[in-house]
């Protein structure tokens, strides 16, 4: 009889930690989908009352190469057109990724392949320091030291697409190197030994076993350097002279997606077409962003399958 | 049944051998002569360093950091741990078939012809020979002639172990190290690497670790009992079983520790 109320209380006790702990996750888990569905949707309905509201022809945007905002009906209408600043996003994500994919590569060889243990136990907080940099730093640093050296070694005003892409592959190259060194971290060691065994220098076992067993986390690792430099918007803005025409060469000053929003946002007021255009921007980075990251999960589990 | 110590030259002939992980001393004084032909089975309970005496017999200790060795492993009277021997060619004559399965996340094909295309094979018809004739030698090629260019990921443990030995056969070594090949196999893919071991034992020199008395006694014409980093016994198998000479051999093969 004594045993029974005390078991009980007991239960009940752990019961109301359960739910307690249940509660608390749950809405823990809500407010993370409330945000990015709130996000998602109020993107969505300011984005698209570009085309809906103001009655802006959704091609004009996309492929129109002037942007001229505060041109009068009598002028010709305002012009929306975006596409130099896509373009500029593009060359910056892919320019940058193609400078920092190798190099991020062979540094993440290098530390977990050549370097002796010591080795890779320095170089980890030197990487996991250059992610921490704000991106605000990168900017100062490049308009201070690159643009002055690209204006008087290279050419143009300094000011560009070329600053712009240095400074973004310094950026996204320790998150290039810090992903490719997990993934060859993640190669089993039977596998190296395999190798060795059948008397393949250290060389050939890296070229020919590790950069395949790597393959897959080393497209993750580029495409997550990819999203972080398309989004990027400061330390872009700050080095690439923000000119509004489409770039002919990488020393012209151009803009991307993001720094256009930046520069322009607060010369908007908030439901005039120049606001809404600006979302219609925003909204493109956003499924950008999307396909960044399904892209990602769908080389993970290609690789996962292939390694099973 | 097992048969007679074979005569001849020994394959290797390993003399005084002390190895070393960093200050830990894991074999003393090993002397031991793998007779060419046949199979030899190290038999030890775990820790006796049965596993890094194999690993001692082609140079793949090499890659373990801190590893240092005294003593000779003669091979072809030479030392393969005098100065200027060539690694390469240690390694590409005396393979090693690992505990786990580990093939190359590549095609079955390439798996195969991955260690002749490192030693500079190219011609397509002869790598696809080699690929043919050793898929065939470990008793896979029926299995797999359909899809060659199938992800060797898919095959099942058993024949990953399979397409290990035909890798391992590709290059043409002399003598092939087995550690622990079965160890994380189901029965009847065990008994398909007996039957294969058995298959090899009439062209190359098998040394093979194993945890399994049963499977030493099985598969081996010689056995050697290693204990706490020491060879106790080496004898032809039928006699290290039925009339152990060592105490502790007896101690080990009756089950009283290990």
């Amino acid at each position: 009889m004594e045993a029974k109320p005390l078991i009980a209380r007991g239960r009940s006790h752990e019961g109301l930690r359960d739910r307690l702990g249940f509660i608390g996750t749950l809405f823990s888990v809500t407010i993370i989908v409330l945000a990015v569905a709130g996000i998602y949707l109020f993107v969505f309905s300011k984005g698209l009352a570009t085309f809906f509201v103001n009655q802006v022809n959704v091609l004009d945007f996309l492929f129109g190469t002037e942007w001229r905002p505060t041109l009068t009906e009598e002028e010709g209408g305002p012009k929306f057109g975006v596409l130099p600043f896509i373009v500029g996003s593009f060359i910056v994500t892919f320019l940058s990724a193609a400078i920092a994919g190798p190099i991020g590569i062979g540094a993440a060889i290098f530390m977990t392949e050549i370097a002796p243990p010591w080795g890779r136990k320095a170089m980890q907080p030197v990487i996991e320091l250059l992610v921490g940099i704000p991106s605000v730093v990168y900017g100062f640093t490049g308009l201070t030291l690159l643009v002055p050296f690209i204006r008087e070694h290279v050419g143009g005003l300094g000011f560009g697409l070329l600053a712009g892409v240095i400074v973004l592959s310094v950026m996204i190259l320790p998150t290039i190197t810090s992903i490719s060194v997990d993934a060859l971290s993640a190669v089993a060691p039977e596998i190296k030994a395999g190798s060795y065994a059948l008397g393949a220098t250290r060389w050939q076992t890296i070229w020919r076993i590790l950069m395949r067993a790597g393959a897959s986390g080393f497209v993750t690792a580029v495409i997550f350097g990819m999203a972080r430099a398309f989004g990027e918007a400061l330390a872009v803005q700050m080095v690439i002279g923000n000119g509004k025409n489409m770039p002919t060469s990488l020393l012209e000053p151009a803009s991307t997606i993001t720094t256009v929003i930046t520069m322009n946002m607060g010369n908007t007021v908030a439901g005039s077409v120049e606001n809404n255009v600006l979302w219609s921007l925003a909204l493109l980075l956003l499924l950008m962003s999307t396909v960044f990251i399904f892209a990602v999960r769908w080389i993970g589990r290609r690789g996962r399958m292939m390694s099973r | 049944m097992p048969q007679a110590v074979p005569q001849g030259t020994p394959a290797l002939s390993v003399r005084g051998l002390n190895f070393f992980y960093g200050k830990k001393q894991a074999l003393f004084d090993i002397t031991l002569d793998v007779p060419t032909g046949g199979v030899l089975a190290l038999i030890g309970p775990s820790g006796s360093g049965k596993s890094t005496f194999l690993w001692t017999l082609n140079r793949m200790n090499d890659l373990v950091d801190g590893a240092r060795v005294e003593g000779e492993v003669l091979w072809h009277g030479r030392n393969i741990y005098a100065p200027n021997v060539d690694v390469v060619k240690v390694r590409k004559k005396i393979g090693m078939v690992f505990q786990r399965p580990n093939p190359f996340p590549l095609s079955i094909y390439d798996n195969v012809a991955y260690g002749p295309r490192i030693h500079g094979i190219r011609d397509r018809a002869r790598l696809d020979e080699i690929v043919e004739r050793s898929l065939k030698a470990a008793a896979l090629w029926d299995e797999v002639k359909d899809r060659l260019n199938a992800s060797a990921l898919a095959l099942s443990g058993g024949q990953q172990q399979r397409l290990v030995i035909a890798r391992v056969l590709a290059v043409d070594p002399e003598i092939i190290l087995m550690d622990e090949p079965t160890s994380a196999l189901d029965p009847s893919s065990t008994t398909r690497i007996e039957d294969l071991i058995d298959e090899l034992r009439n062209a190359y020199t098998v040394v093979i670790v194993t945890h399994n008395m049963q499977q030493a006694a099985r598969i081996s014409d010689d056995t050697a009992f290693f204990l706490n980093g020491r060879l106790i016994e080496h004898a032809p198998t039928a006699e290290l079983f039925q009339r152990p000479k060592r105490k502790e051999t007896e101690d080990y093969i009756s089950g009283r520790f290990g």
